[in-house]
């Protein structure tokens, strides 16, 4: 592909010669599309989000966020999180250690089946826990005989989440900790250190910056969650009912400030999210894994 | 960890002197059956139990195939909009220079992150007949909330990000001295894009294309509050997933669910050979 000797020797903002760039009119068309599509598609609904949860003013917007339903919707969101995050979080690094550490039989293999989740619906992710766990599922009648409750409660929310986010820290890591190789890991075995010695000192500090790259596009996801988690959730109010899911009981009971008050919370997560995954890319862009978008 | 060299030609694992090995391999592999594989193997076998017959049933009822077609159809439309418009965004990021280009750049990522509900609700809002764009397109007779029209506005939402963040980085590798060749050769600028630009950039479009398509045919969230959810009209397959599920129809959400499957990975299929012909084409 590109030679790397030609591509440093001339940053291509510089030479804007006639040849090889558009005419001006055909840039300035080209940009008008862009924005025009970007300001409609992505601004716009962004706008529309905080305009309609301040519609009826400040107070009422306080007020939609202030009741118990909406209060224990946020705390679910936030415990759901809080479990299935850290649980994938020592997934993915578990699974970046053996994938880029060490050669094995079969490892591209293994490597698609934790892109799997990505491919499946969200609703489809739902189904297979209410098709493992439900009344007719297969293991419904032992957990019933048992007392144990994981559908249309919060394991079975927080199972589904863990099952959409799965490959979110590891898909980050894996590509990053391939291409710094196991050289400093042996210097530091060479030297004495153990095993967690090695991944403590060593490992971590290389890859902290990519690892929280990782876990912000996971809390994201989990937070955000909607089809899996509304397939397995029961709706049942201030009890089953995360964030995403009151949003939409909120707006098809027609209260829309309700509704865009908690959905302006959401927004605002995207936001601190997608601020912080900038700076990331910003200042530790090497340390992140070259790999963007999912 | 450390193992002794195996003696034979075959071995499972390159030697290694870097520890861990068996308790990250096994971690991840228990952690992956139990998420990941018995559930979905589950879904498999589920839909494997109910027979033939059963099954046939299910797939030529009239509204689960028009469901599959609505699905299908709509991701295919809002996947080749976002291959229009989302190498139009690329390029301009890449190659234009202008203010807040950073901060444009960062938005692309904001259906990544906006939860799926947010957008739905947002979009629907927009589109409805008095709403800041619906109001507009009112007028010249377009209803757009509520009708199929919707779902691709939905779907072109979630995955203009996929077809962008693709071609974006082939974009940037692509070799200016080429350019300047045929220029100085001759070339008109139409020329160089359609002859050199874009054949470098068809395996990333097609990519982009096939990645927008797999998460608009599953995608749900977002398009259940603008598509109205008309039965044979626009009602997609994920929703009479959760509808059949709803009505404690096990057998017939199992296997919709088991057709999207097998469809996504088919398209998927279609879309890797393609795109290999492609390399062969241009590469």
């Amino acid at each position: 592909m590109a030679d790397p000797e030609i591509k440093s020797y001339e940053p291509h903002h510089e030479s804007q010669s006639a040849a090889v760039t558009e005419s001006r009119p055909v840039r300035i068309v080209a940009m008008a599309v862009a924005f025009a599509f970007l300001a409609i598609f992505l601004l716009m609904p962004l706008i529309v989000v905080f305009h309609e949860a301040l519609a009826k003013g400040i107070g009422a917007y306080s007020e939609a966020l202030a009741s118990s339903d909406t209060r224990s919707a946020i705390r679910l969101t936030l415990l759901v999180a809080a479990i299935s995050v850290p649980l994938n979080l020592v997934f993915g690094i578990s699974a970046a250690w053996a994938i880029a550490k060490f050669e094995f039989k079969g490892k591209a293999f293994l490597t698609t089946l934790i892109d799997l989740p990505f491919s499946v619906s969200p609703v489809i992710s739902g189904l297979v826990y209410v098709l493992l766990f439900g009344a007719q599922g297969v293991l419904g009648a032992w957990l019933k005989a048992h007392g144990v409750v994981i559908l249309f409660a919060v394991p079975g929310i927080v199972l589904a989440t863990v099952f959409v986010t799965f490959p979110f820290v590891a898909r980050e890591l894996i590509p990053l900790m391939q291409e710094q190789g196991n050289g400093d890991e042996e210097a530091a075995l060479s030297l004495g250190a153990n095993g967690w010695q090695t991944f403590w000192y060593v490992t971590l500090p290389n890859i902290k910056w990519g690892l929280l790259y990782g876990v912000l596009l996971c809390n994201a996801r989990a937070m955000g969650e909607f089809g899996a988690v509304s397939v397995v959730s029961g709706h049942i109010r201030g009890l089953t009912n995360t964030m995403p899911l009151h949003v939409e009981i909120l707006y098809n009971e027609y209260n829309a400030v309700g509704a865009f008050a908690v959905a302006s919370l959401l927004a605002g997560l995207a936001l601190v999210t997608l601020v912080l995954k900038t700076l990331l890319e910003m200042r530790y862009g090497a340390e992140i894994a070259a790999t963007r978008g999912h | 960890m450390t193992t002794a060299p195996a003696p034979a030609g075959w071995r499972f694992k390159q030697p290694s002197v870097i520890p861990g090995f068996g308790l990250t391999l096994g971690f991840s592999l228990a952690y992956l059956t139990l998420i990941i594989l018995i559930p979905l193997s589950g879904l498999v076998w589920r839909s494997a139990a109910l027979g033939w017959t059963d099954f046939w049933a299910i797939a030529a009822d009239r509204r689960t195939i028009n469901a599959l077609e609505i699905s299908f159809g709509t991701a295919f439309i809002a996947a080749g909009v976002n291959v229009v418009f989302g190498t139009i965004v690329a390029w301009v990021l890449v190659r234009y220079r202008f203010p807040g280009r950073r901060i444009v750049d960062a938005m692309v990522d904001l259906p990544f992150a906006l939860p799926t509900a947010v957008a739905g609700i947002a979009l629907t809002t927009l589109y409805a007949p008095n709403g800041w764009i619906g109001k507009l397109l009112m007028p010249l007779g377009i209803k757009v909330a509520y009708t199929p029209l919707g779902i691709v506005i939905a779907l072109v939402f979630i995955g203009l990000p996929f077809v962008v963040r693709t071609v974006q980085p082939i974009m940037e590798e692509l070799d200016k001295e080429v350019e300047e060749a045929a220029a100085t050769l001759g070339a008109n600028r139409f020329q160089i894009i359609t002859r050199i630009l874009f054949p470098g950039l068809a395996p990333a479009i097609i990519t982009g294309f096939s990645l927008a398509f797999a998460r608009g045919v599953g995608e749900y969230g977002s398009v259940i509050f603008i598509a109205g959810n008309l039965p044979f009209k626009s009602e997609i397959a994920p929703l009479l997933i959760v509808i059949r599920l709803e009505e404690y129809n096990y057998p017939a959400a199992t296997a919709i669910a088991a057709i999207m499957l097998a469809l996504s990975f088919l398209m998927l299929l279609v879309v890797n050979l393609a795109q290999s012909w492609s390399r062969k084409r241009y590469g």
